[in-house]
């Protein structure tokens, strides 16, 4: 069969109807939800072994970032994704994937251009938008603290 | 005691549907979405709203990347109470760093143990 590339753009999208949003949005809740009790498990347990509130945070994030990591590393998490939608990605653990992924991806592209650069293909942007969006939310609260004194 | 698991269940799969409406709704990209729940994130922590989602919720609220957003204003906020204007440039990438530092040593470790499955991902 001779096709072009929109042609079996098409085909493809007409052999692949979308989820209906009554599969998806129950699987997005309930696998996001148990990404955040996992969270909030992990934070209890380091709680438990004493570390403050915000060292028992950090670690709770290394934790998932490394179990994301590792179910990457392993196509676990692309796999469970499929079926979780933004239930695996909103959570910090989507964050960490979408950093793993294109690292292990793009290796065969080389260490710096392929896997050091497109690490932050999606992480990037994120950062560019949150770190602007924090300087100018400082810059505003450092003038309304002024006209508090 | 299980309440607070109840409470992160319900709360973090809410701002995850919330998520998948966006998806199946506008067809923002991956990447636009955590844009928007990060910049999301700054604003509710700025506005002092997501405070009380951490305590009542907490783990369904700071494990979303709405708390990654709203850890930024709470950095910025503590460095700018510390050293003035000059803070508005540090809290934030000090707040992040443990979940940046950790994304990016783990993903380097990962590409370098794993076969990749020449699949790749969309933007």
């Amino acid at each position: 069969m001779n096709i072009s590339n929109q042609e079996y753009g098409e085909l493809a999208k007409r052999r692949s109807p979308a989820t209906p949003m009554y599969k998806t949005l129950p699987m997005a809740f309930v696998v996001g939800g148990l990404i955040c009790c996992l969270g909030e498990g992990l934070l209890n347990m380091y709680g438990a072994l004493g570390l403050s509130d915000e060292t028992a945070g950090a670690w709770t994030s290394v934790t998932l970032i490394f179990l994301s990591a590792l179910l990457t590393g392993l196509k676990l998490y692309d796999r469970i994704a499929q079926h979780a939608g933004a239930g695996t990605l909103v959570p910090i653990t989507g964050f960490a994937n979408s950093v793993v992924s294109p690292a292990l991806e793009f290796k065969s592209e080389g260490f710096v251009l392929g896997l050091g650069a497109k690490m932050f293909v999606i992480a990037g942007p994120v950062i560019v938008y949150g770190i602007s969006a924090s300087v100018l939310y400082g810059i505003i609260y450092y003038l309304i603290t002024l006209f508090q004194r | 005691m299980i309440m607070e698991y109840v409470w992160a269940f319900v709360i973090g799969g809410a701002i995850c549907v919330v998520g998948q409406l966006l998806i199946d709704l506008t067809k923002l990209t991956p990447a636009r979405i955590l844009t928007t729940y990060v910049v999301t994130g700054v604003v509710l922590g700025a506005l002092g709203w997501y405070q009380p989602l951490i305590d009542l919720a907490g783990g369904g609220a700071t494990v979303p990347l709405t708390g990654f957003g709203n850890l930024l204003a709470k950095g910025v906020r503590e460095s700018v109470d510390q050293y003035g204007i000059i803070g508005a440039f540090m809290g934030g990438f000090t707040n992040a760093a443990v979940g940046i530092a950790a994304a990016i040593v783990f993903g380097l470790l990962t590409a370098l143990a794993f076969k990749s499955s020449g699949s790749k991902i969309n933007e």
